[in-house]
């Protein structure tokens, strides 16, 4: 990674990703084993500020930092001075003060984790932003496809659902095309933004060529983020869009970021088939995770700081890499 | 004291003779090298370079290399008082307004309380008359509250002084309501100044619908919440036989559906910011605040069909839509952050540099859209002729400098040209016969006017 932060996939050129991506490879033997820490981030302090509901993303960040042996503090909106009416810009002002070396940071808000990179010293990932990005996200949707076709080079993708809300899909289409994929949207029209193509990707307004795709990734109906009735009905989408056993193909990989609407998007009965990544992309998500806080914080581009001011932990920092700790 | 229609604290009328700077009036047909006596408020004397001298005790202005123009004039301007004085009040909007070589404002009615009935017009105007440094002019709502169901007093408020009536900030929804208003005016006069904008089709959407938005994952305002809206409050205008002014115009669409309509006989009009003159939404790519917004910025062809548009008279004149907004309310994220960009101050410097000098408008039609918007508000258009009041904008064409670079002279600081270099500086502004702003930021040194006169 040659920037000191992760805020859009747009920071990642194909090497960038691959280096995060085989980082991720060793760390996931690591994960393999009975003590699954390393002591790479040990004495440094990471921050996770969630302003947004999150299962998978805030605990998989929060534990791919423990196994870099990081202090970690995490905070909720819900419970934290927010819900006095704290702005974001003086919350991590706040949170600064305790030198964090990494702000992981969701927010309702596109460009949030952008303008936090400005307030802070801190090295900052974006947890999602709005309906703008989620990189690691996308970058553990590569890491699990990876893992499975070998490559993504000439593999056509198809992104099903709701892209209008989603930030997974923003970021995966600038992923899986950068690694070489072919991507395709579908879903209602309504659901898919003007303009889209822009990104890279073609878009199809009916499923009727998906049996022509590698891989099936379904989106989140996110009723949540919806103000206003994009549908007639969940039923009418469920008729059109859903993917079931007789939309999915027998070669075909069926992906989805999580949480899933049973029974809206996916039937229960391609969930749980042997064809889904759903399980791998959860697991992934760890190991990407670490990957990507060891690589912005401990990697060969981490945070440049003047020699002279580099903590003790940080002085020995090479010689637990060379002692074949972190590969 | 007021000068029809509009209210300011006066002065001392300046006494002194601007000489040698290149004298360019695209409607008294000047442009050349000229001396120019300003004296007991008016444009006294004109002449020749060297031709004249200054009369005793008066101040001699070396403007040799410098432009004269007739002050601006921006119809569309927010000064955020009563009620948001934490971003602008009419002090600081009209030494912004000087700054910017403005002679004469229009301020809007969406304040706190909002200008809906007379007796807040009139506390306005008695603050004007105490701090405004350059004349404004005030506009009124057209429904209470901008709450678009109910008539303000119109009659009376013009008898108050409103110039015309606008909901700016906010669209009449109801095509009824407009109707009606329109009606009404047959009694009360003034024009009726219309925001547009559908929010049906514009929802939440914060930035220009299409391609960057779809990128960035930012609710689009599309062209068409606009345009549908221009093309229907024309017809309902010209039906009526009314008297509508399109505000911020920022789409193709919109330009289009007023040329139909002007060609048709309506008596329709529209303005362009400077900011939708120069900008695009590729400038929404930082997702900095200061891009936003509304209308938003669009895109090239949108800012084509604007340059084209006054170039073609459709666009009868330049507005800022100075829309002052305090430093932590901005500094949030995108979606969160309030819409609007100051503008007084690069008015000029923006539109010069970006599409004058690059060949894309002439000058001459530039100073000219600049204070075109006064007689669209039956206002007195700035003019370079002896006995006319002396409304003058001074500017060194060649003068370069930074947007920001030595803060502002507005209260708020969120300006879309933010760190931008520009050329073209306000080195003095002649507002009502008084002097209202004298260069001092932008580094003046060997380009700045030197002065002599009985006091230097």
């Amino acid at each position: 990674m040659s920037a000191k932060h992760l805020l859009s996939i747009d920071d990642l050129d194909r090497d960038g990703i691959e280096r995060i991506l085989d980082r991720a490879a060793s760390f996931a033997e690591v994960a393999d084993r009975e003590i699954k820490k390393v002591p790479a981030l040990r004495g440094r302090t990471i921050v996770n500020l969630f302003y947004e509901a999150s299962t998978r993303t805030s605990s998989s960040f929060e534990l791919a930092a423990k196994r870099l042996s990081a202090d970690v503090v995490s905070i909720r909106a819900s419970s934290s001075s927010v819900t006095k009416g704290e702005s974001l810009k003086d919350t991590i002002q706040t949170l600064s003060a305790y030198d964090p070396a990494a702000i992981v940071i969701r927010s309702p808000h596109a460009g949030a984790a952008g303008l936090v990179a400005g307030w802070t010293d801190a090295a900052v990932v974006n947890a999602g932003d709005g309906k703008h990005e989620h990189p690691t996200q996308a970058l553990l949707d590569v890491f699990a496809l990876r893992e499975r076709l070998g490559s993504l080079d000439g593999v056509r993708i198809w992104i099903v659902g709701d892209v209008l809300h989603s930030r997974v899909a923003r970021s995966d289409i600038l992923a899986f095309t950068r690694m070489g994929a072919h991507v395709t949207v579908s879903g209602p029209p309504t659901l898919i933004p003007r303009g889209i193509e822009a990104l890279g990707c073609n878009v199809e307004p009916t499923l009727d060529r998906l049996p022509e795709a590698d891989v099936v990734y379904v989106l989140r109906m996110q009723q949540e983020r919806m103000s206003e009735a994009y549908v007639p009905s969940l039923r009418e989408y469920a008729m059109r869009y859903q993917i079931d056993r007789d939309r999915l193909q027998p070669h075909q990989v069926l992906m989805h970021p999580g949480p899933v609407n049973r029974g809206v998007e996916l039937s229960a009965d391609v969930i749980d088939s042997p064809q889904a990544l759903i399980v791998q992309q959860v697991e992934a998500g760890v190991v990407v995770r670490m990957a990507v806080l060891y690589e912005l914080l401990a990697g060969a581009a981490g945070k440049p700081r003047p020699e002279g001011q580099l903590p003790e932990h940080e002085r020995a920092r090479g010689s637990l890499v060379g002692a074949g700790v972190i590969r | 004291m007021s000068v029809r229609g509009l209210f300011f604290a006066g002065g001392r009328p300046a006494e002194l003779l601007i000489r040698g700077a290149h004298v360019l009036d695209p409607r008294s047909g000047l442009d050349g090298p000229a001396d120019v006596l300003v004296r007991g408020g008016e444009i006294a004397e004109l002449g020749a370079p060297g031709s004249l001298t200054a009369p005793e005790g008066a101040e001699t202005v070396a403007a040799e290399g410098l432009h004269l123009f007739p002050g601006f004039v921006d119809p569309h301007v927010h000064f955020r008082t009563p009620g948001q004085e934490h971003r602008e009040d009419l002090a600081s909007g009209t030494a912004s307004a000087a700054a910017g070589g403005f002679t004469a404002v229009i301020a809007m009615p969406n304040t706190s309380p909002t200008v809906d009935d007379a007796p807040v017009l009139r506390s306005l105007r008695d603050a004007a008359e105490q701090q405004a440094r350059v004349p404004v002019g005030f506009l009124a709502a057209i429904t209470r509250g901008l709450g678009g169901s109910e008539l303000t007093e119109m009659a009376e408020l013009r008898d108050a002084g409103a110039l015309g009536f606008t909901d700016d900030g906010k669209p009449v929804v109801a095509a009824g309501m407009l109707r009606r208003a329109l009606q009404y005016q047959r009694l009360s006069g003034g024009v009726i100044s219309l925001h547009e904008e559908d929010p049906s089709l514009s929802g939440e959407g914060v930035m220009h619908e299409g391609e960057i938005s779809a990128r960035l994952g930012l609710a689009g305002i599309p062209s068409i919440s606009e345009s549908t809206m221009v093309a229907r409050d024309s017809a309902i205008a010209a039906y009526e036989e009314g008297r509508v002014h399109f505000q911020h115009l920022s789409c193709v669409e919109s330009v289009e559906a007023l040329a139909a309509w002007k060609a048709a006989g309506a008596r329709v009009s529209g303005e362009a910011s400077p900011h939708h003159l120069t900008l695009t939404d590729e400038a929404v790519r930082s997702l900095d605040s200061r891009f936003k917004m509304n209308p938003p910025l669009r895109t090239e062809s949108d800012r084509r069909a604007l340059i084209a548009g006054l170039k073609d008279g459709t666009i009868d004149c330049i507005a800022t839509d100075h829309a002052p907004h305090a430093r932590h309310e901005k500094e949030v994220p995108f979606e969160q952050a309030p819409m609007g960009v100051t503008g007084l101050e690069t008015a000029f410097a923006s539109v010069y540099t970006e599409l004058v000098r690059p060949g894309l408008l002439p000058l001459a039609l530039v100073v000219e859209k600049l204070s075109a918007g006064a007689a669209l508000y039956d206002l007195c258009t700035p003019k370079i002729e002896v006995g006319q009041p002396a409304n003058l904008a001074l500017v060194d064409l060649d003068e370069e400098w930074v947007v920001g670079a030595e803060g502002y002279v507005s209260r708020s600081e969120n300006s879309c040209f933010h760190g931008r270099n520009f050329r073209g500086a306000v080195r003095l502004t002649i507002a009502a016969g008084t002097i209202a702003h004298r260069a001092s930021a932008h580094g003046a040194t060997a380009s700045s006017p030197t002065t002599t006169g009985a006091t230097a």
